[in-house]
């Protein structure tokens, strides 16, 4: 080595030092691309979350004490208050639901005259939500259920407003829901005024949705609700996805743009419900069972958290929350149950 | 000095700050969020050279990335970056005083900004709102307190 060249020691260091910088950062940027474009990762990734589930269960600790702690110490003049908050909402509910049943009864003979199949009935199943915050950027939510409590891949979870989204992840105790805002995600939906169809995406913003591409000759207006199609499958039709906001045309000026206002309360309620679409759905429109379309939930009961647990609906749903229940078959076909009251509500918090 | 008495509050300060980072905060707040990973992780790079360096970074990184629910990656190339320069400059940080210290801090959390929203950029994910640009402030207002506090469970632990 030339005596000019001469490196001092540090400088040796900061070669190997930046060397070092370089195999952890083409380490990360290959970690980052491999977990964008999903693929094997995605399974490794499903492992490793088994790890830090009790980290997000302590996370999670301090609201549901919270939780706990107002449920205790509310009043009893605030609990008389709520209950009769409820109890009205459950009269308004009811009468509604009486309504929807004739409906649903006279919907039920139109299609056993039109030959058409009907649609499988709904079952629902309470899911509390595991109130920590994730990455800002990406619109997910953490469920306290898990495999163990029968949710499965692909189910759709709605609240009293509307659809949330979708389960992406399921492991034994915990699941992970794709919001309906998250960039990656669309849905299948219709206007519900005039039936045009097209596809809700997510933005990446929990109070927005868009709505590309609509054609300038559709009829399509600020206010307009939109509802799911249930094209492709994934998602029951029928269930509000949100409200025109504004329409805007696009770059190309060839189409329109809409903004959509979620139905659904996506920033945080304390519980969702997962729909399980029962496999029984075959052509059996003769049966003509009442209350078994498109009713969704009905007076899902919510007392106290230790009754939260409840649920109501059109068939009996078990009990998310509770480690023990055995699943009770969530996607088996079951006979017709045309009393709800027929399966005994299973389990209590422990 | 016995070593092994003060090994559990690496684990420990790395554990308090993810569950921080998981915490629940009324919508309000969650933009000022400071990323305490990174606080605790450049205390660490700072005060024990000798066992965290640009490895440890990436694995606090990619833990952080599986607890926060994010890419795969990115906060473990943030931290790395941040690891980097702080080992670069870490014998003039290490005598600067509080303040001084805390400014380096609150501009490696803004350059930590910058690297997240260039990998978002990249890879073509939905940016933070501007207000996100608030945290690096907090962070270094709060390394003060988190220095002192960490420092104190360190040396009281090696005294005992």
């Amino acid at each position: 080595m030339p005596a000019y060249a001469s490196p001092t020691p540090p400088r040796t260091g900061d070669v190997a030092g930046t060397l070092r910088l370089l195999t952890y950062l083409a380490l990360a940027v290959a970690l980052l691309v491999l977990d964008h474009r999903g693929g094997w990762l995605t399974r490794i990734r499903a492992q490793a979350n088994v790890a830090v589930q009790p980290l997000w269960w302590l996370a999670g600790l301090p609201a549901r004490l919270g939780d706990s702690v107002r449920d205790d110490a509310v009043t009893r003049s605030m609990l008389a208050e709520d209950n009769r908050r409820l109890r009205n909402a459950l009269l308004v509910s009811g009468a509604r639901q009486a309504r929807l049943q004739v409906a649903a009864a006279e919907n039920a003979r139109l299609r056993g005259l039109l030959g058409a199949a009907e649609r499988g009935g709904l079952d629902v199943q309470l899911a509390p939500i595991l109130d920590i915050d994730l990455d800002p950027t990406r619109q997910r939510l953490i469920l306290d259920a898990g495999r163990r409590d029968g949710v499965r891949l692909g189910q759709s979870v709605i609240d009293a407003g509307g659809l949330i989204g979708q389960i992406i992840e399921v492991t034994p105790a915990t699941a992970t829901v794709l919001l309906i805002t998250d960039p990656d995600h669309a849905v299948p939906v219709l206007v519900g005024r005039n039936g045009v169809r097209l596809v809700a995406y997510g933005k990446g913003r929990s109070d927005q949705l868009e709505l590309p591409n609509i054609p300038l000759s559709a009829d399509v207006k600020v206010g307009d609700a939109i509802i799911t199609s249930g094209l492709g499958g994934r998602f029951p039709p029928g269930f509000p996805v949100g409200n025109v906001a504004s329409l805007r045309p696009d770059d190309s000026r060839a189409f329109l743009v809409a903004a959509l206002d979620p139905a659904a309360r996506l920033d945080r309620g304390r519980d969702v419900l997962l729909l399980q679409q029962s496999r029984d759905d075959q052509p059996s429109a003769v049966e003509g069972r009442p209350g078994s379309g498109m009713t969704g939930p009905s007076a899902v009961e919510s007392g106290d958290s230790e009754q939260q647990r409840q649920h109501g609906g059109d068939e009996p749903a078990n009990a998310a929350g509770t480690a023990d229940v055995p699943a009770a078959a969530p996607g088996s076909s079951r006979s017709p149950v045309p009393d709800p009251r027929s399966r005994p509500p299973q389990g209590a918090t422990p | 000095m016995s070593r092994p008495r003060r090994l559990w509050l690496l684990p420990v300060s790395i554990i308090a700050a993810l569950l921080l980072g998981l915490l629940p905060l009324p919508p309000v707040l969650q933009p000022l969020r400071p990323y305490w990973l990174a606080l605790v992780v450049a205390f660490w790079v700072i005060e024990d050279p000798d066992r965290v360096g640009l490895g440890f970074a990436f694995a606090m990184g990619v833990i952080g990335d599986l607890a926060f629910g994010g890419i795969l990656g990115e906060q473990a190339l943030r931290l790395t970056v941040m690891a980097f320069i702080l080992q670069r400059f870490r014998a003039q940080v290490r005598f600067f005083p509080m303040v001084q210290q805390a400014l380096v801090i609150g501009g490696l959390l803004l350059n930590d900004r910058v690297v997240s929203a260039a990998v978002h950029l990249m890879l073509d994910e939905p940016q933070l709102p501007w207000s996100y640009w608030w945290a690096p402030m907090l962070g270094m207002v709060l390394w003060a307190p988190l220095f002192v506090l960490l420092d104190a469970l360190r040396i009281g632990r090696r005294r005992s």
